[in-house]
């Protein structure tokens, strides 16, 4: 230890200048990462303090004994964040919290009613695949425009027997402006926000007129959204609008697909394909269903009825349509197509929880208009600053000076965490709610509890017969364990609420655990080297009622001479040497 | 030198509680209080918020409609089961079973019309019937897995003995405030569980601080015999006394400013429910690291083999000294017990006998 300091008579190096700048260099960096440009500077507010409304939904396994598992929770908030994105708002959030049976799924949207968003997120994608009777272009009307292509690219072959694929892309695209002037929707009872489809028992002349007004080129339709009754004629879009389906009936339900994984072949060229494995059930009704339409003639728009293609329909829109080349008789498939590595990727996930093996529960739905939200944020604020008055109030009075020292200290870890919630809504998308407020004005508090933890030990250290300077430091050694450990239990247990709650719990969890960290930091390498500062200078030293640390008791007596007894037995860093406290007695005592 | 002050006279012994010779006395206060909890909680039970039952709950700001206009409007649409009150901060707030969603919408719209504010401005929130077991199991599962971990952390951090104290001094606290939900009827929301979870955190932070001061007091005890373990532990707590206090006040003022502006300005709501838990707990977690975990801790201690024989010891020594009767030596011993056990009976002995040497060399 280097002699330089006179608080090394103590067995201690204190180094507060040190102390100082790399509090200084930590807090520059946080106001860097905080305000570094890009994203919004403001500190993201949840649904409670801004209004909005929020759905909980509870993922449940569909079939008993089975557990979900977080690609399929993964999966289900990216079909979720498709619905509600889809209907065009900014702002929306959705997580998952927890995971397995216990997990919940938070969406929050602002400016949506709870009737519409409830309709839009809490229904479970369906996934079914269905003969093509007949496929037509994807306007409203019955007039066919000239199509050169089939959007049906995309073959379907067992095994490695692989049939070279069609190799022409669908692209149907250029026909949309020719046909935008249809709007009309086939169904105008339906509301705006999903998709419309035509179903009907019977594929009667009624059915095909309505699938004729159908617009596919309505982003709307494409978009999907509306679960298709699997037992009922379908009359749907393609998701890319390139084209209009007639379907019957469903032969294969999601649920029988056991399996879905992107792959590229093992012999020969071309690009990337999705294998496919089915249960006995699926297995069978594929056998007949391929069976049946393998010797059918080609789809293509305006073309024959029935024609050789399935369609995969997922929440009422197709999202492939391969058609057969064989009969496929081993459970076993594979589908073909000019697949990239994602597009593969995007279709297996489709095929392997599309028809999401998780039923979804609404739980909760709260709707808070944005003037509550804005009163509660208010409130909250208030609240906070009042709370914060008291405690400057009280340290100013209880301890004087040295409660500039702790008011300073509330001020710096309240700018830190400020810039904390700034950054991390940036970064992870933090979100700060009525109940992290609560957790933020509590945690004032508690961090107040840390600067009193030490002022009354340095008190004791004083009446032990320390000098002000000896007390500052040895003051600390024993304050600072009890900070630590007493820091280190609530923070387990913020931890630990974060970890498994939901919600409102949750936003306090992590803005109580994030205030402790806070608090730590502030604590080691501002309050202690500040104190430390100041109970050097002169003035403290003359130990006056307005410094804030005069004790009426000086003694080294009877409670220095048992204490030097119960240190005999080696007090790990905690000790302050027994002779220089002695020594120093006398010149505390000289100086008070 | 300046005149004492309180927490110079704690420090010194000179006044204090005997927070661990009257323990007998302290435990059958908590008794007393934990019967009361629990009968209450059996025979009244607690008034548990939408969110643990199922339910929709709307609230409707700056409403011109009077309760009953409320509640028929309501009917019209769920058939009864409808609660209206009125909040302080002029808002209606309307209870009901859980409704669908469009029964929710519709709920919104005949409320709008009748109260005549925008339906936006109506802030609704519908629960499932089976959230509030779930939202419950997650609780009590924190709970369970919190405890666990500090358990661990106390037996590494100071031994099995304190952890045990630890927890039992949690597990009243626990009882304690439920016991006064269920007395007092206050809505227990899932904003009270956070606030239950919190104290909890925070009663052990109040007991970690008395409990650290004991150990280090009482490193090396058994090797003297002038002082008993529990006279040693008494005078930590008193020494700790201010400490515990001022953490507390400085906790409770933030907490007491949310309650009043919660109660103020927002009515009833997230932030009320949390505050009054968290100050309720407040109350009872101080009380219990001093008056419960602390005891505790002591009477579990001096089971400990060398505590015991280090007890005899000094009861042996002092029974000695008694029977030579108070000789200058004796009184020179007695002093430090003094300034350790104020209200034992070796301390008031001898503790007007000799002032502190800072104030015996002033005028």
């Amino acid at each position: 230890m280097p002699p330089s300091t006179p608080s090394s008579r103590t067995g201690v190096t204190a180094r507060p200048g040190r102390l100082l700048i790399i509090m200084g260099v930590i807090f520059a960096l946080l106001a860097a990462w905080a305000f570094w440009p890009g994203g919004d500077n403001r500190v993201r507010l949840g649904l409670d303090l801004r209004g909005g409304t929020q759905v909980i939904l509870q993922p449940r396994a569909v079939q008993e004994g089975t557990t979900i598992t977080d690609a399929q929770l993964a999966q289900t908030v990216e079909i979720i964040r498709q619905r509600v994105d889809g209907v065009g708002v900014a702002e929306s959030e959705v997580t998952v919290q927890g995971s397995g049976e216990g997990a919940a799924i938070v969406v929050s949207v602002p400016d949506v009613s709870q009737e519409r968003l409830v309709e839009l997120v809490g229904r479970t994608a369906l996934l079914d695949f269905r003969p093509v009777w007949s496929l037509a272009p994807p306007a409203s009307t019955t007039v066919e425009p000239p199509l050169d292509d089939t959007a049906a690219s995309q073959d379907i072959a067992v095994g490695d027997d692989t049939a070279p694929a069609d190799g022409a892309a669908a692209d149907a695209s250029d026909d949309t402006a020719a046909a935008g002037g249809a709007s009309a929707s086939a169904d105008d009872t339906a509301p705006k926000t999903s998709a419309a489809i035509v179903q009907s028992p019977e594929n009667d002349p009624a059915f095909t007129e309505k699938v004729a007004a159908l617009d596919c080129l309505d982003p709307v339709n494409q978009a999907g959204g509306t679960p298709d009754d699997p037992q009922q004629w379908l009359g749907t879009c393609d998701q890319d609008g390139l084209a209009k389906y007639t379907l019957e009936p469903a032969f294969i339900q999601g649920t029988n697909v056991t399996g879905a994984v992107a792959q590229l072949p093992q012999q020969g060229v071309g690009g990337w394909v999705v294998s496919l494995t089915f249960d006995g059930e699926g297995a069978s009704a594929l056998s007949q269903a391929s069976q049946e339409l393998y010797s059918l003639p080609e789809c293509s728009p305006g073309g024959p009825s029935p024609c050789n293609a399935f369609a995969i329909v997922l929440d009422g829109v197709v999202v492939s349509a391969p058609r057969f080349n064989e009969p496929i008789l081993g459970g076993q498939a594979q589908i073909e197509g000019q697949f990239t590595a994602q597009e593969a990727q995007d279709l297996a996930n489709i095929l392997s929880y599309g028809a999401l093996p998780v039923t979804l529960d609404v739980v909760e739905v709260t709707s808070i208009s944005p003037t509550v939200g804005s009163d509660q944020l208010r409130a909250g604020l208030i609240a906070g600053a009042i709370g914060f008055l008291l405690i400057v109030v009280f340290l100013l009075v209880y301890y004087r000076a040295l409660g500039i020292v702790a008011v300073l200290s509330l001020l710096l870890a309240a700018a830190m965490i400020y810039f904390l919630f700034v950054a991390l809504g940036k970064t992870i998308g933090f979100t700060l709610t009525l109940a992290g407020v609560a957790g933020a004005i509590v945690s004032i508090g508690i961090t107040a509890d840390s600067f009193i933890i030490y002022f009354e030990r340095i008190r004791d250290a004083l009446r032990e017969g320390k000098s002000m300077r000896q007390a500052a430091e040895s003051g600390w050694l024993l304050a600072r364990r009890t900070i630590l450990a007493a820091d280190f239990v609530t923070l387990l247990g913020a931890i630990v609420l974060y970890i498994i709650s939901v919600g409102n719990v949750r936003g306090f969890a992590f803005t109580l655990g994030l205030t402790m960290a806070v608090d730590i930091i502030v604590a080691f390498l501002f309050s202690y080297p500040l104190t430390v500062l100041f109970c050097r200078s002169a003035w403290m030293q003359k130990g006056t009622w307005l410094g804030g640390l005069r004790v009426g008791v000086r003694s080294s007596d009877s409670v220095g001479k048992r204490k030097g007894k119960g240190r005999d037995d080696g007090g790990g860093d905690d000790d302050g040497p027994e002779g220089s406290e002695r020594a120093e007695t006398e010149t505390a005592e000289v100086e008070s | 030198m300046a005149r004492m002050t309180w927490g110079d006279r704690l420090y010194t012994g000179q006044s204090g509680i005997n927070f661990v010779g009257r323990a007998r006395l302290w435990f059958s206060i908590s008794a007393v209080l934990l019967l009361i909890s629990i009968g209450a909680l059996v025979f009244r039970g607690l008034n548990l918020g939408i969110e643990f039952t199922g339910g929709a709950v709307f609230a409707v700001p700056q409403a011109t409609c009077s309760v009953p206009d409320a509640r028929s409007a309501t009917e019209g649409v769920t058939e009864g089961g409808v609660i209206v009150t009125e909040t302080g901060a002029g808002i209606v707030r309307v209870q009901t079973e859980p409704l669908t969603p469009v029964q929710t919408q519709e709920v919104i719209d005949v409320l709008a019309q009748t109260c005549n504010v925008r339906a936006e401005a109506i802030t609704s929130q519908v629960v499932g019937p089976t959230w509030g077991a779930e939202i419950t199991s997650k609780g009590i599962q924190a709970l369970v897995v919190f405890l666990i971990l500090v358990t661990l952390f106390l037996s590494i951090y100071f031994e099995w003995r304190f952890a045990v104290a630890a927890l039992a001094a949690l597990a009243h606290d626990i009882i304690i405030t439920v016991g006064i939900y269920a007395l007092t009827g206050l809505p227990v929301t899932p904003a009270t569980l956070i606030g239950f979870l919190t104290i909890l955190g925070y009663s052990l932070y109040d007991t970690v601080v008395v409990f650290d001061k004991i150990r280090e007091d009482t490193k090396g005890i058994t090797g003297q015999s002038v002082l008993s373990y529990a006279e040693v532990a008494n005078r930590s707590v008193n020494q700790v006394l201010v400490r515990s206090i001022n953490t507390s006040i400085t906790s409770l003022l933030p907490v007491l400013a949310i309650i009043i502006v919660g109660a103020g300005l927002l009515g009833a709501g997230t932030l009320l429910d949390l505050a009054v838990a968290l100050a309720v707990g407040m109350f009872i977690g101080v009380y219990s690291s001093l008056f419960v975990a602390t005891p505790l801790a002591v009477i579990l201690k001096s089971r400990q083999e060398d505590i015991r024989a280090l007890d005899r010891r000094v009861s042996s020594r002092r029974a000695g000294q008694a029977r030579r009767g108070d000789d200058d030596t004796a009184a020179g011993e007695t002093a430090s017990v003094a300034a350790a056990a104020p209200g034992s009976a070796a301390g008031t002995r001898a503790q007007p006998k000799r002032q502190p040497r800072s104030k015996r060399g002033k005028k």
